[in-house]
């Protein structure tokens, strides 16, 4: 037997987590830029690049790829090369990891300002950028399997089976849910439509909590807790049901994000049960995590990175459990498009994600400098000022949630809404939105105190790139091999052999299929529902550059007090040309879904430039710019193609006379506005957003 | 709701990859013990010491400070 030295690569760990420092204060400083901004929207500024609707979406990013996407490359960077003693596969992929991860992540935070978004949640980047992330995520695959495949170590720890389960199923879920066709360079249109579009997308939003908020950091529990504790894992064996369980279950759960909407019975049914099923393995996650300090609970006391790590599986497992609640029909029926929702989210993330990182943090970085903590003091402060930003975060949250989706539902005794304006409703919650983002300061000074602490403990230590180990080589048992499942298993079975390549074409071929397939059935149910015009199409789009999904929704669920309220309830057959969907998933604002002709053109055009016109005390930012810029109408005729070839019945050549048509439409939009005495330009880009909103809805005609 | 059909190919593909991935695993003999790896994953901290018994072709390691405390 052979014993090798060789060397860990502990720079590309080092250079991850300053990257999961640097970016944890930014995207949580956004968030608490955008949860101010929700009760002062004076700070909006009235510029584009700094309003709600745009830095939502950035401060999702970056707190989930770049804080939680570095915080899981440094975990995994350091615990995998020690698990299987062995240094990384390639330091040159290593590095081209590590920066173009950062340019994705630079990339984002320049886009998503200036309004080039997708609009699907976590998904929001443009098709350039995607296909950068599809590169990157095989880099780290490779990376990782190289690893694998070169260790010293032949048993595969149970925290690598998590981030294998991540890396093959996110690659899986970005491709999928990306398929979308370009216009431009930094535009696209989503392959799918309307019901189908919401399906994929949602499908992708579940296993994007799952397989990246979730089996990675399960991974690193795996391994840095026990490290940190200084004792195994409570139980190795229900480490393994639990993972299998665990990825078995969780991507069947999708449908719970579309309940009450225009998805199947059985289909929502089948989310519900699959959720439910799932308190099991995340549970079996928590005990074991928990349960590894059995007889160990006094190091709590001292342990300043132990508190971390149990508050973070406390809170994965409250998580765990009321996503399933959630999942429930009658829970989502009051939950869905309320701060239930929000603060859900900021448990995990805030919690579970968040405080592991953390832990994780404090317990390396003195390790990768050869060194201790600069100061315990401040990192207990950390961790209670953390703590309480949680507690003040999620009370509020919930607090509001129930008043604001009880007043949504409270009907006089003679049958009427209790509460007809929804900016009631808003307006009753301000105070929680002030203390939410108390709460989300208290957490923020926490990191800014973590940061200094880590910045003094990495200035009293030194740092080494490499560091020495040993291990014998892996011995590989010629027996073990020929009866595994490698190359020559397969050769000496034709039958086999057939089989999997026949599953192989056949996956080929559908995947082929697929685009026309979907094409076909994006057929009108509904006869009156007609394409968009061309202005509305220009329209749209501007809805979807300022963000206005990440408040109003587009969805009706079919409930009395939301029928009374919006308007005749939403069917699928009104979506069919809607590349993407926007339904939005969460409702700041008021439903959208049939604001078509309600107010008259000069109300939106007013409510544009300055929403406490219209609505005194509205928290709506203002979109003053719509009413400067002039719409760009050159790429009318190139996104009328795009959309002929996604299947919307444009009938040929139109693309042509598309822009005749669209001047026409703003020419009447603009006289119109003229009447009631304020002049604007056919050319704005404010026409064709009152052309979009005037629009929505429309297309079938219900009571009233 | 075709689609429906292009997401459970997409997940049975997954599910499956996954199925093909346990068999592989319990088939290699990577969970024939439910208990060393959970205690073996402590020990690779820096400054250790492995050492080959030559008679019985085994390796025993054990860390600086352990032999420190042997001394």
């Amino acid at each position: 037997m052979q014993i090798e030295t060789f060397n860990y690569d502990n720079k590309i760990v080092k250079q991850f987590a300053i990257a999961t420092v640097l970016w944890s204060v930014v995207g949580m400083l956004v968030g608490l830029i955008i949860a101010i901004q929700l009760y002062v929207p004076a700070l909006n500024l009235g510029i584009p690049y700094t309003t709600f609707s745009r830095l939502r979406p950035l401060h999702t990013n970056a707190v989930i790829f770049a804080f939680v996407g570095n915080g899981i490359f440094m975990g995994v960077y350091y615990s995998l090369q020690r698990l299987l003693k062995a240094r990384m596969f390639s330091d040159l992929l290593s590095n081209v990891h590590f920066w173009a991860w950062q340019l994705i992540i630079v990339c984002a935070a320049i886009t998503l300002p200036l309004g080039i978004t997708t609009s699907k949640e976590y998904a929001e980047l443009e098709w350039p950028i995607d296909i950068l992330i599809t590169l990157v995520w095989v880099v780290f695959a490779i990376n990782l399997f190289g690893t694998i495949a070169k260790r010293r170590e032949k048993h595969l720890y149970v925290a690598i089976w998590f981030y294998i389960a991540t890396i093959v199923t996110v690659a899986v879920l970005h491709i999928v849910n990306s398929i979308e066709l370009p216009v431009s360079f930094l535009k696209s249109y989503s392959a799918y439509a309307g019901v189908q579009d919401a399906l994929v997308q949602w499908w992708y939003g579940h296993n994007a909590v799952a397989f990246f908020l979730t089996t990675p950091y399960l991974g690193l529990m795996y391994y840095f807790m026990p490290k940190a504790a200084n004792r195994p894992i409570y139980s190795y064996r229900l480490s393994i049901i639990h993972f299998w369980a665990l990825i078995f279950i969780y991507i069947w759960a999708g449908p719970h994000h579309l309940l009450y909407s225009a998805l199947p019975d059985w289909a929502q049914s089948l989310g519900t049960v699959f959720s439910i099923m799932l308190i099991a393995p995340s549970w079996g996650g928590m005990i074991n995590g928990l349960l590894t300090l059995r007889g160990a609970w006094d190091k709590l006391r001292e342990d300043v990175v132990l508190k971390f790590m149990v508050v973070a599986i406390t809170a994965y497992g409250m998580s765990t459990f009321e996503g399933p609640m959630l999942s429930l029909k009658n829970v989502n029926a009051l939950a869905h498009f309320t701060d239930w929702i929000i603060a859900h989210v900021h448990i995990g993330a805030l919690g579970w994600n968040g405080f592991l990182t953390f832990g994780i943090l404090y317990w390396l970085i003195p390790r990768l400098w050869n060194t201790q903590l600069y100061s315990k003091k401040l990192a207990n402060f950390h961790f209670w000022i953390g703590f309480l930003g949680i507690v003040f975060y999620a009370s509020s949250m919930y607090w509001s949630a129930f008043v604001q989706t009880l007043m949504w539902k409270q009907f006089t005794p003679q049958g009427l809404l209790q509460y007809p304006n929804f900016l009631e409703t808003v307006l009753q919650i301000i105070p929680m939105y002030v203390i939410r983002s108390v709460g989300g300061m208290l957490y923020l000074t926490g990191v800014v105190v973590m940061v200094y602490n880590l910045i003094k403990t990495a200035k009293q230590g030194t740092f080494a790139d490499n560091e020495e180990a040993q291990a014998p080589a892996l011995v590989k048992d010629p027996i073990n091999y020929r009866k595994g499942m490698g190359h020559r298993w397969i050769e000496s079975r034709p039958i086999q052999f057939t089989i999997l390549a026949l599953v192989a074409i056949l996956i080929g071929g559908i995947v082929e299929m697929i685009p026309t397939f979907l094409v076909k059935t994006n057929i009108p149910t509904i006869a009156s529902v007609k394409p968009y015009t061309p202005l509305e199409l220009q329209g749209r789009d501007l809805y979807i550059r300022e963000g206005c999904l990440g408040c109003h929704s587009q969805l009706i669920r079919p409930f009395r007090s939301e029928v009374e309220r919006y308007g005749e309830y939403s069917k699928a057959g009104e979506y069919v040309y809607d590349h993407p969907f926007l339904w939005g998933s969460k409702r700041t604002g008021p439903d959208l879904m049939r604001e078509g002709k309600k107010y008259p053109n000069v109300w939106h055009y007013y409510h544009m430039n300055d929403p406490r016109l219209m609505s005194p005390g509205s928290i709506m930012p203002p979109f003053p710019w719509l009413s400067d810029n002039v719409l760009d109408i050159s790429s009318t005729p190139k996104k009328i193609s795009v959309m002929r070839t996604l299947g919307v019945p444009y009938p040929n050549g139109f693309e042509q006379v598309a822009n005749e048509e669209l001047m026409k439409q703003a020419d009447s939009i603009s006289t119109d506005l003229a009447k009631a005495g304020v002049v604007v330009d056919p050319d704005k880009e404010i026409i064709a957003m009152i052309a979009y909103l005037q629009r929505l809805g429309t297309d079938i005609k219900a009571k009233k | 709701m075709s689609v429906v059909a292009v997401l459970i190919l997409f997940s049975l593909l997954v599910a499956g990859g996954f199925l093909f991935a346990f068999m592989w695993a319990v088939k290699s003999g990577q969970y024939d013990d439910k208990y060393t790896p959970s205690v073996r994953m402590l020990f690779d901290d820096k400054n250790q010491v492995f050492s080959i018994n030559k008679k019985t072709n085994t390796i025993k390691s054990r860390t600086n400070v352990e032999k420190h405390n042997a001394n």
